[in-house]
């Protein structure tokens, strides 16, 4: 019995491994012709190259989960441009993605921050020459539940007693003692963020000094779900999470010093929601810059950062910066 | 005289446990039943609007109504058929040499209960172990090789642990009576050994392929990346896949997305439950037919 099957039994097995193959082959052949097409056209030294759509090869960015939706929709915007360009994104953190551009993994690195001492000496001893271009900026929103009816602005002050490591503040009474003896419960993302860095960096004056007896999440959309549906609540994140949950949630104003600022386009923009407002970097590799389709790719996301920015929540560079930014790349391009 | 009534509470008290027993054993599986229709249910209802022919042809985007799942599909498709192709050769090869081969030693034991070991291993560890071997030092890069190669040592262990199972499965008679007829080892193991043992071998491989399908997190570490527009063309390039691609859109904020994540896990529920299906066929068609 058995050695009659043993044909169709192996012929099943060969079957099997075949159709695997068939589904290599498959996505492989349809678009065999650009694999050494690709290669040839991105060593091709074509200056920087705009709106034909003849450009090839590959982008690769990492880092901030911040920057991140802000180089997604450039990546995304680009295809329509220059499809044969493939433009990789991740979001492995500031941190994670500093340490891949040190390694040279990836051409271009999202910052939620300016490059560390630290990271810049690793750079210098890897011999990687960057340039830094800011991009867009970003505000931290305070927000509370909105049936919260006590609270609407916290000097910078509470904030501090709120949030430093071992802090006494239980109830929202040993913030304001008008307000009432409830327990807050906090919400705030997690100590690998950028966000986390910059709140601690900003209001406690130390970066990740931190109480630690808080909810903690990588997902503001933990964040957003605890602070909405808790009455005694607060929390932060980033400002363009606020937006597109805006009917869940209350926002607070904080003071620095001079007065009582609400976090909007124009007081990000002008520095007066400080100090939780911060610019918004890309860091790209120079050697990267000799390859026409990274030339045309960064020249597009500074083209194009202003309104996509806006688009995800985030708040446009102003004109000054813009030019700046302008000149670094025409002068790390023209050499 | 005074045993007669003992056999009879004995006997009393031994259905009424037994009674007790079997509710517990279906209360259990119903509660399984529950949660899993329940679970299946809660991702039609989300997720059936927006799974169209469209979403499993579109590329990636930042709107939700325009993404779709193309890239991701495609990348576990080139994961799964490349982790097949490595992992099945060497996991029934090191299967075949530890059951029909190896010497009773002490150390075949010792290399048995590390690969029992390694098969409970949590798939992250192989993640970083890959980040570490393929990406950084035999330096392939983030690429769906790596991922692959990666995946293929998470499912190595099983694929042993099922082929050797499936091996040991086969009586010893068979082996006896090759050897009698005057067969080598060799036209043993391939002729009557290997194929009695295929389609328990199949079951396994399959089944363990489908928990790769599954993985995320080793991927992850690896550095699958999180916006990926293209589908893999070479074993260099970079990848995204299904459970990545669901996990991305579930961490959105947006509602639309989550949505999305549900169309995309209905995808994902498809694929592996053709996988399993290819399974079930292959044990009902081949096991039936071998007959000792």
């Amino acid at each position: 019995m058995i050695t009659t099957n043993t044909g169709k039994v192996l012929a099943l097995l060969s079957l099997a491994i075949g159709v695997s193959l068939i589904g290599v082959g498959c996505s492989g052949g349809g678009n065999n012709s650009n694999g050494p097409a690709a290669k040839s056209a991105g060593s091709e030294p074509e200056s920087s190259g705009a709106g034909a759509g003849d450009l090839a090869g590959d982008v690769k960015i990492d880092g901030s989960s911040t920057v991140y939706p802000v180089s997604e929709a450039v990546a995304e915007e680009f295809r329509a441009v220059q499809p044969k360009v493939r433009v990789t994104v991740g979001f492995s953190g500031t941190g994670g993605g500093m340490k891949k551009f040190i390694a040279g993994e990836v051409d271009i690195c999202d910052a939620s921050r300016a490059m560390k001492e630290k990271e810049a000496t690793a750079c210098k001893e890897q011999g990687i020459e960057y340039i830094e271009l800011s991009v867009a900026f970003d505000g931290l929103a305070v927000i509370v539940n909105p049936e919260n009816s006590w609270c609407d602005c916290l000097t910078v002050g509470q904030l501090k007693e709120l949030w430093r490591p071992e802090s006494g503040v239980k109830q929202w009474k040993d913030l304001d003692p008008k307000w009432p003896a409830e327990d807050i419960k906090l919400y705030g993302p997690g100590t690998d963020s950028g966000t986390f860095d910059y709140f601690t960096e900003a209001i406690v004056g130390e970066s990740k000094a931190s109480r630690a007896d808080y909810t903690a999440s990588e997902d503001d959309n933990v964040l957003v779900t605890g602070v909405s549906e808790d009455k005694n609540s607060l929390g932060y994140f980033g400002f363009a999470y606020y937006e597109e949950n805006k009917d869940k949630l209350k926002l607070l104003g904080v003071d620095g010093g001079e007065g009582c600022k609400k976090p909007s386009l124009e007081t990000v923009r002008n520095n007066s929601y400080a100090p939780l407002s911060r610019p918004l970097f890309i860091y790209v590799r120079k050697s990267a810059l000799e390859r026409p389709e990274v030339v045309a790719f960064v020249k597009f996301y500074l083209e194009n950062a202003a309104a996509l920015s806006k688009d995800v929540g985030y708040v446009p560079v102003s004109d000054e910066v813009q030019k700046a930014n302008m000149e670094a790349f025409n002068g790390a391009t023209s050499k | 005289m005074s045993s007669k009534p003992d056999i009879y509470t004995t006997k009393r008290r031994g259905r009424i446990t037994n009674m007790l027993f079997t509710s517990a054993c279906f209360l259990a599986t119903m509660t399984c039943i529950f949660l899993l229709v329940l679970l299946i249910w809660n991702i039609i209802i989300q997720g059936k609007g927006w799974l169209s022919w469209e979403f499993i042809e579109r590329l990636p985007s930042r709107f939700p109504d325009k993404a779709g799942i193309k890239t991701a599909l495609w990348g576990s498709i080139w994961l799964i058929s490349l982790t097949a192709m490595f992992s099945v050769p060497l996991g029934v090869g090191a299967a075949l040499y530890l059951e029909e081969y190896a010497p009773r030693s002490r150390w075949r034991k010792l290399i048995q209960l590390n690969i029992a070991n390694l098969a409970g291993v949590p798939s992250i560890v192989y993640g970083i172990l890959g980040l570490g071997l393929f990406v950084r030092a035999l330096q392939l890069e983030r690429s769906v090789l790596s991922g692959a190669l990666t995946l293929t040592l998470v499912v190595l262990p099983i694929i042993i642990l099922a082929s050797q199972e499936a091996l040991r499965a086969v009586p010893d008679s068979i082996r006896r009576s090759a050897y009698a007829l005057g067969a080598t080892r060799w036209q043993t193991v391939w002729y009557q050994v290997l194929p009695a043992s295929l389609p328990g071998i199949m079951t396994g491989v399959i089944l363990s392929l489908s928990r790769a399908l599954g993985e995320a997190a080793p991927l992850i570490a690896v550095g699958a990346m999180a916006y990926v527009p293209f589908v893999p063309e070479r074993l260099t390039d970079e990848f995204t896949a299904l459970p990545i691609q669901i996990f991305i859109w579930t961490s959105r904020p947006q509602e639309d997305f989550h949505h999305l994540a549900a169309a995309g896990i209905l995808v994902l529920l498809v694929v592996l439950v053709s996988m399993n299906a290819i399974a079930i066929f292959v044990r009902h068609k081949y096991g039936k037919k071998i007959r000792w």
